[in-house]
This record gives C-alpha cells, sequence and structure tokens, in this order.
C-alpha cells in the first residue's frame, strides 16, 4: 500500500529468511512427547530451559518478592506507578553487580551508566539510534545473529558491513578482515561508526579470545569510532576459560576512563543467562554521558514493566542464589553441550569447538551435494521436513561457506535431545554420504578429533601468530 | 563532551542527531516545575509545605481494588506458590504474537470501557511499550521521516517526543480555541490540511487523543463519523489514541473510533485508514506495567506494527497477570464502575472548590484533570510571558506543580491543565485551600501592580474585582464555618469527605 510507510512495505523486518520460516513450520507441527511425537523438535531457538527449578525454588523461599511486598508490605500501589524511565535503582544495582560477578569481579560496572530496556532487541536498536544517521554503517563479523538484521537496521536506517570470518581459523576475527570490511564500506560510500560483535558468539558458541578483543580494541582507537559487545551469553560460559569481556581488555591495557573508553558500550539481557526471554529485561552500559542521557529517553519506547524489576531485584540481590545459579548453569550446559557433541560425533558430525552459548556451530559440509548455499537450502529443507528439526541454516547468519548450522540444545529436555539425535544419525545414515562416512568413520573421527585439538591449542595461546590453514 | 565532538578528524566517533538535539522535548523549561518538585516533594506529615504534584496524570483512586483482587488470586502471580506451575512456561514466552489468554482478556476490557457498544478481535490487539510505544510504532507504520500528521491542539507535550524524535515525522498543529470550547471541528480539519498540502507538505493522516489530554472533553459521535469520513474522502489515516476511555464519569456516553467503524457503511469509511492507540496505564492506573495497545483495523499495520512490538512487548508476567485479571468479568465490571463514581466525585469536588475561589475550568466529562481558566489572573492578558510568570508563581509561590497551556501547544495563554486523581483527599484538600488563598491575595496584588497602560483596564476591572473580593471574603467566611479549611475538622456533609 502507498499509504503505509517504507518500513510496512520493505523486507526490513528480516522475517523472510529462512531463520524464522523454519520457525513457522515447527509452529504448524510442534513436537510433543505425548501427544505429537512425531512432530518438529525445536533447535532453532536459543532458550535456556535447564535451570527453572533454580529460581522456582528460590521464588518458594522468598515469598515477599513473589508477593510484590518489602519487609511483608505490599508495595503493589508503589510499583504500579513507577515508570521512571531511570528504572528501579536497586534493580539497577543488582544488574551491576550480577554483571560483575559473570566477569569473576574483575571489573566494576556503575549502575548509574546502566540503561534499561525492553530486552536486548530494543537495547541493540537504541545503540543504534544513538551512534548512527540513516546510512551510516556498523562493521559485523559473520556469522551473526539473524535478528540482526531487524534490530540494528529496519527502523534505524543504519547499515551493516559483514567482516568475513572463516572455518579456516575456527571462524576468528582477523585484522585483514576488518580492514577489508571498512574499506568495503567506504566502497559502498557508507561512512563506518563503529563494529558490533556478539561475545561470547551467537551462533558460534565461542568466547571471543583475548587476542581478537585486543584486535577490536586496537582498531577503533586508531579508526575513532565505537565498539558495542552484545554479552548477553556472557553467564553462559561454560569452558575452563573464563569469560574475557571488553571491559576487561579496556582495563588490561590501562584504557579506563579515557575517550576511548567512552566508545566502548555493552548491552546485555536476562533472556540467556537466566532464561527469562519473556520478562523483557535487556541493558545497555556506556560510559559515554550523553549516550546514557538519549539511550534514558528512548528507553521510554521500551521500559521494563516495575513488577519485574522488583522481583529481579531481589533475586540478583541474593548473592548466594546468584553464585549457585551460575556455577549450576555453567554445569548443566556443558553437559548438554557435551551430549550434543557426542552425539553428531557418532553421527559423523563435528562441530566448531565452543566454550559458551545455548547452542553448537554444526559443520554438515561434508553432507551437501555441491558446495553451494542452494544445496545448503537443500539439506536444510530435507532436515526441517523430512528429519522434523528445525536448525538454522548458516546463510540465515550470513556465514560465508555453505554448509554450517546451528543447533540448539538447551531448550529441550535430554529425552528430547536424545531423541533429536537418533533422527539425525538415521537420516545421515541413509544418505549416501552417510554411508561413505559410517565406513571410514574410524578414520574419520581420528582426523576430526586431531582439528578440534589444534582448534583448542589456537583458542587458548595468546600470541599473535596468524593460525595455519587447516 | 564537547571534546567527543570536536576530537578526530574523522567524524565516526560523532554521536547521532537523534542522540544530540533536542527533539525528545525534555530540555524545555516545562520541566522546570517537575525538577522543583523533585526538590520539594509534598508529604501530608513529613513535609507539608513542598510542592503538590498536579502535573501527573495518574489515576491512583482505584488501585485499592487491583490489590485486593490480586491478593485474592495468587494464581494469577506466577511468583506465588499458587501460580508457580506456571512460571517457567511464563518466563520462557516471547512471542511477539502476545499470550493469547491477555489479547482476550485486553480485547474483553476494551469492549467493556466502551460499554459493550463494540467488540474488539483479540488477532489485531498488538502489545508494544505503553502508549509511548504504541504512538510511536504506529507513526512507524503508517509515515516516514518528512511525512506530516496533523495534530489539534492542545495536545499532550510528549507527543512532540512520541511522533516525532526517532521517526522523522513532523506534526503540523489544527488549533482548537476556547471559542468553542475547543471543541475539534472538521471545518478546522480540513482547513489545516489544506493548507499543509498548499505548503507541499505529504500529510498521511489525523492523530487526537479522545477523551482528550489535556481537556478531558470527549468528542460527540457526529463530529466524530465526519472524521472518519472527512480522512476516508482524502486517503489518509486517523489513528485515535483511547488512552483515557474508562475515565469517562459523566455526561454522554464515550464514542470510540471503533463504534463508528461498527456505524458507517463500508462506501464512508476505508477501515484501512482506521487505528487505535489504547494502554492500561490511565484507565485502571498501571502505568509502571507498561501495557501499550496497537490495535488496527489494516491487516497490514497489525503485521508490521506486531513485528515492531519486538523492540517492546509486554514482560509475559505482567501479560499473565492481566490476562488473569481482565477476564474476571465481575472484577471488571465492578472496576470500571467504581473508578468512573470515584472520578466523578473527585472531579465534582475540585470543581467546586476551584468555583470557590473564581476559577472556572472547562467543562469535561472525563480524563485525570481539568482545564483550568486561569486568563483573568495573567499580568498581561494574551501574553505567553504571563502565563509563564503566572505559572513559576504557581510553583514558587502557591506550591503546586501544574501544566501551563503553552506546553499543550495552546494558541490561548491563561489556561492550565491540573491532575486531581493523583493524590488522596486530604492532599487535594490541602491544594484546594492553597488555590483559594492564593486567589484571594492575588486580587489585591493585581490591582498593586498593574502597568499604566493596564491602568484603564484595570479600574474597570477594579470595579469587578472589588466585587469579586467581597464576594470571595464572603465565602471564605463560609468556608471557614463550614469547617472547610480548617485541617481535620470536616463537616460530615462536606463534598470534600468521600462517603
Amino acid at each position: 500500500m502507498k499509504q503505509l510507510s517504507t518500513k510496512v512495505t520493505s523486507n526490513g523486518h528480516g522475517q523472510d529468511s529462512s531463520y524464522f520460516l523454519g520457525w513457522e513450520e515447527y509452529e504448524k507441527n510442534p513436537y510433543d512427547e505425548i501427544k505429537n511425537p512425531n512432530g518438529m523438535i525445536q533447535m532453532g531457538l536459543a532458550e535456556n530451559q535447564l535451570c527453572f527449578d533454580l529460581i522456582e525454588s528460590w521464588l518458594a523461599k522468598n515469598p515477599d518478592a513473589a508477593s510484590l511486598k518489602r519487609k511483608g508490605q505490599s508495595i503493589f500501589k508503589e510499583l504500579a506507578l513507577f515508570q521512571d524511565y531511570h528504572g528501579m535503582p536497586e534493580f539497577k544495582k543488582a544488574m551491576a553487580e550480577f554483571m560483575e560477578e559473570i566477569r569473576g569481579n574483575r571489573v566494576t560496572f556503575d549502575p548509574k551508566k546502566i540503561v534499561l530496556a525492553a530486552g536486548s532487541t530494543s537495547a541493540n536498536e537504541t545503540l543504534m539510534f544513538c551512534l548512527a544517521e540513516p546510512g551510516d554503517a556498523f562493521l559485523l563479523p559473520t556469522p551473526y545473529y539473524p535478528g540482526f538484521d531487524r534490530d540494528l537496521k529496519w527502523r534505524t536506517g543504519a547499515e551493516i558491513v559483514p567482516i568475513h570470518c572463516s572455518s579456516s581459523n575456527g571462524f576468528q576475527i582477523t585484522e585483514s578482515a576488518l580492514q577489508q570490511a571498512y574499506q568495503q564500506a567506504h566502497k559502498l560510500g557508507l561512512k563506518v561508526k563503529g563494529v558490533l560483535v556478539t561475545n561470547p558468539s551467537n551462533p558460534l558458541g565461542t568466547a571471543l579470545t583475548r587476542r581478537e578483543l585486543n584486535l577490536l580494541v586496537d582498531f577503533i582507537t586508531s579508526k575513532n569510532i565505537h565498539l558495542i559487545s552484545d554479552e548477553i551469553y556472557s553467564g553462559t560460559m561454560f569452558g575452563f576459560e573464563q569469560f574475557i569481556s571488553v571491559m576487561d581488555v579496556l582495563k588490561d591495557k590501562k584504557l579506563e576512563n579515557t575517550e576511548v573508553s567512552k566508545r566502548v558500550h555493552v548491552v546485555y539481557s536476562l533472556s540467556k543467562d537466566l532464561g527469562l526471554p519473556g520478562f523483557r529485561v535487556g541493558a545497555i552500559y556506556s560510559n559515554d554521558d550523553m549516550i546514557v542521557s538519549a539511550a534514558t529517553k528512548m528507553s521510554s519506547f521500551g521500559l521494563v514493566s516495575s513488577q519485574t524489576q522488583y522481583l529481579l531485584s531481589a533475586l540478583l540481590s541474593d548473592k548466594k542464589f546468584t553464585s549457585q545459579y551460575l556455577e549450576e548453569n555453567q554445569k548443566r550446559l556443558k553437559s548438554r553441550q557435551k551430549r550434543l557433541v557426542s552425539g553428531l560425533e557418532s553421527a559423523g558430525i563435528t562441530c566448531l569447538r565452543s566454550n559458551a552459548g545455548l547452542f553448537c556451530w554444526v559443520d554438515m559440509r561434508h553432507l551437501l551435494d555441491t558446495n553451494t548455499f542452494e544445496a545448503e537450502l537443500d539439506l536444510w529443507k530435507k532436515i526441517v521436513y523430512n528429519v522434523k528439526l528445525n536448525i538454522s541454516p548458516g546463510s540465515s547468519c550470513h556465514c560465508t561457506e555453505p554448509g554450517w548450522f546451528r543447533v540448539c540444545f538447551a531448550n529441550m529436555s535430554e529425552d528430547t535431545l536424545d531423541l533429536a539425535l537418533k533422527r539425525l544419525k538415521t537420516f545421515v545414515e541413509s544418505t549416501d554420504c552417510g554411508r561413505m562416512i559410517s565406513r571410514s568413520s574410524h578414520e574419520r573421527l581420528k582426523s576430526l578429533r586431531k582439528k578440534t585439538v589444534s582448534n583448542w591449542v589456537f583458542r587458548v595461546s595468546w600470541s599473535d601468530r596468524v593460525p595455519d590453514e587447516r | 563532551m564537547g571534546s567527543l565532538i570536536k576530537s578526530g578528524g574523522v567524524s565516526g566517533a560523532i554521536l547521532s542527531r537523534i542522540a544530540t538535539n533536542d527533539q525528545h522535548g525534555e530540555n524545555s523549561e516545562y520541566f522546570d516545575g517537575w525538577k522543583a518538585y523533585d526538590k520539594d516533594p509534598f508529604h501530608l506529615s513529613r513535609n507539608p509545605h513542598g510542592i503538590i504534584q498536579m502535573g501527573l496524570a495518574e489515576n491512583q483512586l482505584c488501585l485499592d481494588l487491583i490489590k485486593d483482587w490480586i491478593k485474592e488470586n495468587p494464581k494469577a502471580s506466577v511468583c506465588t506458590p499458587e501460580g508457580v506451575y506456571q512460571f517457567s512456561d511464563i518466563a520462557n514466552f516471547q512471542d511477539y504474537h502476545g499470550l493469547k489468554e491477555f489479547r482476550q482478556a485486553i480485547a474483553n476490557f476494551m469492549g467493556k470501557a466502551r460499554g459493550g457498544r463494540v467488540t474488539f478481535d483479540p488477532e489485531r490487539i498488538v502489545m508494544s511499550g505503553g502508549a509511548t510505544g504504541a504512538n510511536e510504532t504506529i507513526m512507524f507504520c503508517l509515515a516516514d521521516p518528512g511525512d506530516v500528521f496533523l495534530v489539534p491542539s492542545p495536545y499532550y507535550a510528549a507527543f512532540d517526543r512520541d511522533l516525532r524524535w526517532r521517526t522523522g515525522v513532523e506534526i503540523v498543529p489544527v488549533h482548537c480555541s476556547s471559542s468553542n470550547n475547543f471543541k475539534l471541528t472538521v471545518e478546522a480539519v480540513e482547513w489545516a490540511y489544506k493548507k499543509a498540502v498548499q505548503s507541499n507538505k505529504n500529510v498521511k493522516g489525523l492523530l487526537f487523543t479522545n477523551p482528550s489530554n489535556p481537556l478531558g472533553t470527549i468528542l460527540d459521535k457526529d463530529t466524530l463519523k465526519n472524521l472518519v469520513r472527512f480522512v476516508t474522502r482524502n486517503n489518509i489515516h486517523l489513528v485515535v489514541d483511547e488512552i483515557y476511555a474508562a475515565t469517562v464519569f459523566a455526561g454522554e456516553n464515550f464514542a470510540s473510533v471503533a463504534e463508528v467503524v461498527k456505524d458507517l457503511d463500508s462506501s464512508e469509511v476505508n477501515v484501512d485508514l482506521i487505528h487505535i492507540v489504547y494502554s492500561l496505564s490511565k484507565d485502571m492506573g498501571l502505568p509502571g506495567f507498561r501495557v501499550g495497545i496497537v490495535y488496527s483495523y489494516n491487516d497490514s499495520v497489525v503485521s508490521c506494527a506486531r513485528k515492531m512490538s519486538s523492540f517492546g512487548l509486554v514482560s509475559s508476567q505482567t501479560q499473565f497477570m492481566l490476562a488473569s485479571m481482565l477476564s474476571d468479568d465481575s472484577f471488571v465490571d465492578n472496576f470500571l464502575m467504581e473508578s468512573s463514581k470515584r472520578l466523578g466525585i473527585r472531579h465534582g469536588v475540585f470543581t467546586l472548590g476551584l468555583k470557590k475561589a473564581d476559577i472556572n475550568c472547562l467543562i469535561s466529562t472525563a480524563g485525570l484533570f481539568v482545564w483550568m481558566d486561569l486568563r483573568h489572573l495573567l499580568r498581561v492578558r494574551n501574553s505567553f510571558e504571563s502565563e509563564i510568570e503566572l505559572w513559576h508563581i504557581i510553583i514558587d509561590k502557591v506550591k503546586l506543580n501544574v501544566s501551563p497551556g503553552s506546553s499543550f501547544q495552546c494558541t490561548e495563554p491563561g489556561w492550565f491543565r491540573v491532575c486531581f486523581a493523583n493524590m488522596d483527599d486530604d492532599t487535594l484538600h490541602v491544594a484546594l485551600r492553597r488555590i483559594q488563598d492564593f486567589v484571594s491575595k492575588n486580587s489585591n496584588k493585581t490591582a498593586e501592580k498593574a502597568s499604566d497602560n493596564d491602568k484603564l483596564i484595570q479600574n474597570n476591572n477594579a470595579k469587578k474585582q472589588k466585587w469579586k473580593q467581597s464576594n470571595l471574603r464572603l465565602s471564605f467566611r463560609r468556608l471557614y464555618e463550614d469547617g472547610l479549611s480548617s485541617p481535620g475538622i470536616m463537616s460530615p456533609h462536606s463534598p470534600l469527605l468521600r462517603t
């Protein structure tokens, strides 16, 4: 309709992507252990359903928070009327401390620099409105979260220019990739306002290495641009490495309270770490007063419900709970990831070695008919419609290499995961490729394990050397 | 901050225009009242001489009913022992369609708030971050940067932010005046529309709040019908913000645009042009819960707004609770009736108290405020400078935070919006007394401070004032006798006492 805005008529919402189409198929035929055992299993949704019991038992022990009371007195009226866009001070304090705890208390977060938002969806869009004019660009390493096309670009008019990462080095960000992206933006006549990374990465499930973080900070320093670090998965780190935040790097490089630190912004949310996406709790953290001020005003368009702020401020202020939760969450995620990885291995499928996130980045290149995105889409359709698993094809994440898929593992029961793996194994073995694989599976797995080890060795290393091609 | 902008030849570091301009409207002097209030907030016992907040259109009159319901329905909370079995499903639920039960309950409530004269389709209910989010979203759906929406003035001050700031949409006001009680007419809209089109503006639609903020008046059904016909003829959109729908306390029934859509023949209304914005912040007094709704008769708009709702979904915890509460028909029926009653009483008490100070308000039958006429107290008639001066006096001397008409883009100086539903009875009583005291003192001062130019007018007025003064003093004596001005001693028949 000509009468409507171009936002209605364009595809800027990004929902025609296969990422969302898979969801729609799932909605038509959702798996249920009893009611629909042949239905589609949802493995395209990065949810954390592993630790609700911990929160539920906390609720049972904390009736005041549960029933909108403070010290036994109802504060319903206060909450009903509280719409101050500065947010509840006790809640922001609790958020700041929780963020510090996730980072091993190595860095501090000032509650006054936190701006609440309706989920990180809203937080990311708000930052774009603050930092970019329509037509300005942000550089994003590929593969990236498909929702960014909507969140960063749709209503803001900003552009995304990809920083191409490849499997040759475990999809890590390199200096040359950064420079290439920057130049590409210029070729397209776009002004680069900054770089946005998700750390730990979605869809890779890996935390950025210190080398990459240093590279990023040096890059934005030299180009005088911004860095947004979406650390929504920071509490899902389960590898034995510690999560390194961009804030750690600023501290270690002695850049705190400098002009550069004003251009580094962190986005956070409770949707993944605490598994509470329904509650819409997102946050922007910035050292730039102007951004905090502007973003705070913009938060009017998506404030966090006061009853939710109150509940979560009580939850997160309980330090005994938060430390137990973080530890248990990581334990359960690790065990679940292992289950997926070994299940895939027995089907002759490997993943990028991951140490965080709610998903694995799965290598199905060997199952493609040809090394093309058409073949990837064909494979995806087979997996969705025949194997009845909704997984996310790499192309929906703007991956430059066909054949990679994101497969989630924390949004279902163990039994459902096992069933999904069984279905996948059956499917793989039924294909020509699969039959070949099972014949030489022993050899293949041996060489795959070598690859995995070398990836691991590279990841832990702090040296600047460029990885060998493998 | 300055260094940020100066630093670096490369302009990459500079923030966006949106982040650095004033289009959010918050640097306006109108926030002076708020700032003054924040520094010295009134409290009946702890700070009885502080500033009373009468600039906040909140509805605090029926929160007890909601509180009681929540207490009696622990299952409606996912956190109580009775409701926690739902916790994980609800905490996990982020589908931007919203909980089906929530949409059904909202549709149910919206229908009841309109006396059951119209029903709403739950499939067209789209969530947003309060009406603030809803209004911005509908702009994003209907207009591109540079497009224009006509908005009758006086209008809600924050529309300048909500409709324009990040969307780039322009507002062209349709000025309404006291000559016809600020009523919006089709002629006025037509005139503003033609003028805008002649100046090569791309007018995408008309938006107004009904019942009106700040006027508290409702648009009669015939005019509403004619406006619907007007937008249909000219193929532009109509957005009606019905956020105050259930705050009607007297007079005619509120005619929602939904009713008009139902009544009119399809040749007279193109429903693809009709959109409603709603919220629970005023009708239910729950601004903290951030429940905004976009309701459109246009399928593409519903679809687009729903995708955009990702930027401001209602917390599932809140959706769940309200789904339960608003599908409790006996609660809703009683709430709507009681709310209307209490608002009516409060409005009556307040306007009566103002009348005793010879202050008139625009006759209104809805809203959480009155549109107070203080033109006679302006030092210089028809001067916005005088209005601001008077406003500062009201804040600093009378110690009330009220909102000057100019902050609502009113074209006539001297009108003020004064909220009456965001405080308890005692506080209202204190506010009224302060107003009455101020007016009686001011009637003397007006005669003293008159400039030479005004002397003639003043002489004529002085005769009127003297008459007024003696009447005022008489009425004050009566007030004193009635015990209305003495705290703690309330005549049982006083209208200020809630029965």
